[in-house]
């Protein structure tokens, strides 16, 4: 613990201003910007899991001496489930079908109520 | 409200079990009244952070709810046994096998195996205790009340009758207005939250409390099987948090996550609960099979066949069984793709499950088997399991499943894998680890009489219902018709050679209790090949005195050859053991009561509850008790006098 | 057995006790990730099954919401510092630090209160629409996710001042310090999941 009496915040410091500029960054991108929906919202998760490794390693110390192997390993496969969970559901609850989420609400409709009966 | 609206009236079948429970509980009252146990019961059992004594405790509510559930098995098969028979209405039908799905999964077989992981795993691994022994305590007490909470259904506002998987809309609150499906979700959840802390508490366990020298690949194969469940139950029991929680908002809020207004999707239930289902069914399953491996090895008296790949194996089966839930409900109409994804990740899961059949029979070939009661079970179980998994893959088949789907032939291929997959494991697990856990051996004749009678009642009672199904029953109806009545009447003959079986062996534990010897050695079998045949029996409250240094996954057997104990008069240090507490007992019961007042929707004692829950936490928090140290001397002292007899 | 101290490690560490709880802590962390993970499949799935209510583009404010995440995010520096100040071995600086993250976090849970009642005045409630309840449920899970952190905060401060900085109480601080990050992590998704783009689509 000695040597690191001294020591400044840097670590804490560099990961703030990150987080707060990549937050400006996707909302500007959200916002303001000209991208198609589909590449915005592709960015903006990139964004956002940047954001997310930064607090895990930078604020968490989810890698440090003492901590073991299990935090990091949890971590890998809680997003791997994570991904499974919501891209499985979105997938599946699709019923086959693309989204379309400004007039396609009648033809999925349908067939939810269909699933609805058969799943008894 | 009234209290005839409070209790459910008029049904005489509802008054005997009211006269029952009245009858039990009366006479445990005055049992420990007049014998003065109340103390006892307090300072011993309901305080206890010992992994041993939490482990018996699972063992014992898993058993008492196997006899509830088996009691609606046997009503089931009863009403079934002719065609328009009388004896269970249509609702009243649903309400049985709404509960006995329920209880069976969730109060038998996940109790059952926890009890075991519990009072085994910290042995074969060399530990104290748990990491967390108040989290352990409080992780049985909330699986306790929640049995608790789902049992008191069916005399107090009426039992849940959704089946068990309560598939919305019908669970919805239009369909289904009162208090019974409220008891499945807050009992569920009361459960779940115990086994959610039991999982991190295993696996914490296992990755830092094991003996020197135990490396991940040089743990006992149920330990590892153990890892791995404990790794599934945490990434699928919080998905089960969710959806339990969505649908009693929905119920109780108002809100339209799973109903049929406001746009709601009713299918997203079977999606979420499936999410969780197909996951807890490998919960059930992998424990099971570390069992097996475990009594497989010690009575062929031979190493296990492959090892690695049996680890590799459980490893691969945790992984696909997050990727399959879909074959669950390929009837939805998701389409040919969503469907033929699920269909091969489904089918792919028979490899893994191959290999490990495959390992258990060179485990077996050419070996000196010693036909122990355990092995028998383990014997039995693989080839009834492999019918049970040959059906599963004929219903992996998406196509094909249009078919199958909802007939017997489904009912019996789940009861094909769960029965000699899980039950027949906790059967064989507790007789094996029995004599460790209670210091003597359960009878040998009387246990060979419950395996045949539960075996040969077990493919008697199923095997029909494979054809049932092809002939066009389908799943939960109530009364048949006279072309299925022959293969219905002998599988009911067939639910009650097994309700005999399971009848032999509680009288087998009463039997053996009164006139088995005790005085038994550590290693009781004679064939252990693991830590926890290294102690002595009946085992010290603090587990091991010394360790050995660990070279294989089979310690014993090295132990014996450099002839070690677990007793080492030069190495022994003070344990540290933790203090008995009744907070788990008390949060879990105030828990017990708030999602009783949850489930009658008065919010307003149900948020009396929630300040109550908090209050407990805030008291845990600021209690800064570090238990105790059992001195040298005394450690000394307790091993001279269980090593008497077999340190000559 | 059990009682090992290790040295080189920071306090919260020293102890196998300190060690396993952190331990269990994260994999706590990793199951609460697959539960904020169905809700976010939830409301995924749900997304713009509104019924008759309004649609979120219409409801949202850019500005409110950035605010409140300006504010967490802050909390979550400052909580770190927390952190820093404890392994120099700073009571104080810690307690002031700790301080400084509650003030922030409820704020943050002041804002969210507001956004909520200002919603349910414009007639958007718990039970408008599926993509609503979804909408409320998984904020809300958050917000009460914050609020469980701040009592559980304000009895970690206090405790620091019974017994001061000790392997157990560094452990405690260090845990809730986690907690209190990961809170953070799961807002940066609800931030751009769901107020970015449902302003967007």
């Amino acid at each position: 613990m000695s040597e690191k009496k001294h020591k400044y915040p840097w670590n804490h410091i560099i990961g703030f201003v990150l987080s707060i500029a990549l937050t400006f960054l996707a909302a500007w991108t959200a916002l303001s910007s000209d991208l198609p929906v589909m590449w915005i919202i592709i960015s903006i998760m990139v964004l956002a899991v940047i954001q997310a490794l930064i607090q895990l390693f930078m604020f968490m110390h989810i890698v440090e001496k003492g901590a073991g192997d299990a935090p990091w390993n949890m971590m890998f496969h809680a997003a791997v489930v994570a991904a499974i969970v919501v891209s499985g559901s979105l997938f599946t609850m699709s019923f086959g079908f693309t989204h379309d989420h400004g007039g396609g609400e009648h033809e999925t409709e349908q067939h939810e109520e269909q699933g609805a009966h058969e799943g008894h | 409200m009234q209290l005839d609206e409070f209790f459910v009236t008029g049904e005489p079948l509802i008054y005997i079990g009211m006269a029952a429970i009245v009858l039990v509980s009366g006479t445990i009252l005055f049992v420990l009244t007049y014998f003065k146990k109340w103390k006892w019961l307090w300072a011993e059992w309901l305080t206890t952070v010992d992994h041993k004594k939490i482990g018996v405790m699972y063992i014992l509510l898993s058993l008492a709810m196997m006899f509830r559930a088996g009691v609606d098995a046997m009503m089931m098969r009863l009403q079934l046994a002719f065609p328009d028979m009388n004896f269970l209405n249509s609702q009243h039908y649903s309400e049985v096998f709404t509960t006995h799905g329920t209880i069976m999964i969730l109060f038998v077989a996940m109790p059952f195996l926890i009890g075991l992981m519990n009072y085994v795993v910290p042995l074969q691994i060399g530990a104290r205790d748990f990491a967390f022994p108040f989290v352990n305590a409080l992780s049985f007490w909330s699986t306790f009340f929640g049995a608790m909470l789902f049992n008191i259904s069916f005399v107090i506002g009426g039992a849940p009758d959704a089946g068990w998987t309560n598939y919305a809309p019908l669970a919805g609150s239009e369909l289904s207005p009162g208090p019974g499906i409220n008891y499945y979700l807050l009992g569920l959840q009361l459960s779940g939250i115990g086994t959610l802390a039991t999982g991190i508490n295993l696996m914490v366990t296992i990755l830092r409390m094991r003996a020197p020298g135990m490396s991940l690949f040089k743990m006992p194969i149920f330990t590892w099987s153990t890892l791995i469940t404990s790794f599934i139950i945490i990434f699928a029991f919080p998905i089960l948090t969710v959806a339990l929680a969505l649908m009693t908002i929905d119920r109780i809020f108002g809100s339209h996550i799973f109903t049929l207004t406001g746009e709601g999707l009713p299918m997203m239930w079977a999606n979420l609960f499936w999410m969780w289902g197909h996951p807890e069914v490998y919960i059930v399953i992998l424990p099971a099979f570390g069992i097996f491996s475990e009594i497989i090895s010690a009575f062929a008296q031979k190493q296990l066949f492959g090892y690695k790949t049996m680890v590799w194996a459980i490893i691969l089966i945790a992984g696909l069984s997050f990727v399959v839930w879909v074959h669950h409900f390929f009837t939805m109409g998701a389409g040919a793709f969503v469907n033929s994804i699920f269909s091969i990740t489904t089918m792919a899961i028979a490899i893994p499950t191959g290999v490990k059949i495959f390992n258990w029979l060179a485990t077996i070939y050419k070996s000196k088997i010693i036909f122990g009661t355990p092995m028998m079970w383990s014997l039995a179980f693989i080839p009834s399991f492999t019918i049970g998994g040959v059906t599963g893959v004929m219903l992996g088949m998406a196509a094909a499943d249009y078919q199958f789907h909802n007939s017997y032939f489904l009912v019996s291929h789940f009861h094909y894998v769960l029965i000699p997959g899980t039950i027949f494991a906790c059967f064989a697990g507790l007789i094996y680890w029995f004599p460790k856990m209670f210091g003597f051996q359960l009878n040998r004749k009387l246990n060979i009489w419950a395996f045949w009678l539960f075996l040969i009642g077990f493919h008697v009672t199923f095997f029909p219902q494979y054809f049932l199904g092809l002939d066009g029953m389908a799943r939960r109806l109530f009364t048949i018709g006279p072309e299925w009545f022959t293969l219905n009447f002998i599988s009911t003959a067939g639910a009650f050679v097994m309700g005999a079986g399971f009848a032999v062996f509680v009288y087998c534990i009463v039997y053996s209790y009164f006139k088995s010897t005790r005085d038994l050695p550590g290693d009781v079998w004679g064939v252990g090949r693991t830590l926890e045949w290294a102690t002595p029996t009946p085992v010290p409250k603090y587990n091991f005195a010394t360790l050995p240094d660990v070279k294989s996954h089979d310690a014993l057997i090295d132990m014996k050859e450099d002839g070690e104990t677990t007793f080492d008069e030069d190495k022994l240090e003070s344990i540290h053991m933790p203090n008995y507490t009744g907070q788990p007992f008390i949060m879990t019961a105030i828990m017990f009561f708030a999602s009783f007042f949850l489930v009658f929707e008065w919010i307003t004692l149900a948020s009396i509850g929630l300040i109550g829950i908090i209050v407990m936490m805030y008291v845990r928090s600021f209690d800064y008790d570090g238990g105790y140290h059992i001195g040298v001397d005394e450690i000394s002292k307790i091993e001279n006098s269980l090593r008497g007899h077999d340190n000559e | 057995m059990s009682e090992n101290v290790h040295n080189n490690v920071p306090l919260e560490y020293s102890t196998d006790e300190g060690q396993n709880s952190i331990i269990g802590f994260w994999i706590f962390l990793a199951a609460e990730i697959s539960l904020f993970a169905t809700l976010f499949a939830t409301y995924a799935v749900l997304f713009s099954r509104t019924a008759d209510a309004m649609e979120p583009a219409e409801l949202f404010q850019p500005g409110i919401v950035l605010v409140m995440t300006v504010l967490l995010l802050t909390s979550s520096f400052t909580c770190g510092l927390a952190i820093h100040f404890m392994r120099q071995g700073s009571l104080k600086g810690t307690q002031i630090l700790l301080g400084i993250t509650l003030l922030l976090g409820m704020t943050f849970i002041g804002f969210e209160i507001y956004e909520f009642i200002h919603y349910v005045s414009e007639g958007v409630t718990l039970q408008s629409s599926a993509y609503w309840s979804a909408f409320y449920i998984l904020a809300g899970t958050h917000g009460i996710h914050v609020m469980v952190g701040i009592g559980w905060m304000i009895g970690i401060i206090i405790q620091l001042f019974q017994h001061g900085l000790t392997a157990f109480t560094a452990r405690k601080v260090f845990i809730v310090g986690l907690y209190w990050h990961f809170l953070d992590v799961i807002w940066i998704f609800i931030f751009t999941g769901v107020y970015l783009i449902g302003m967007v689509v």
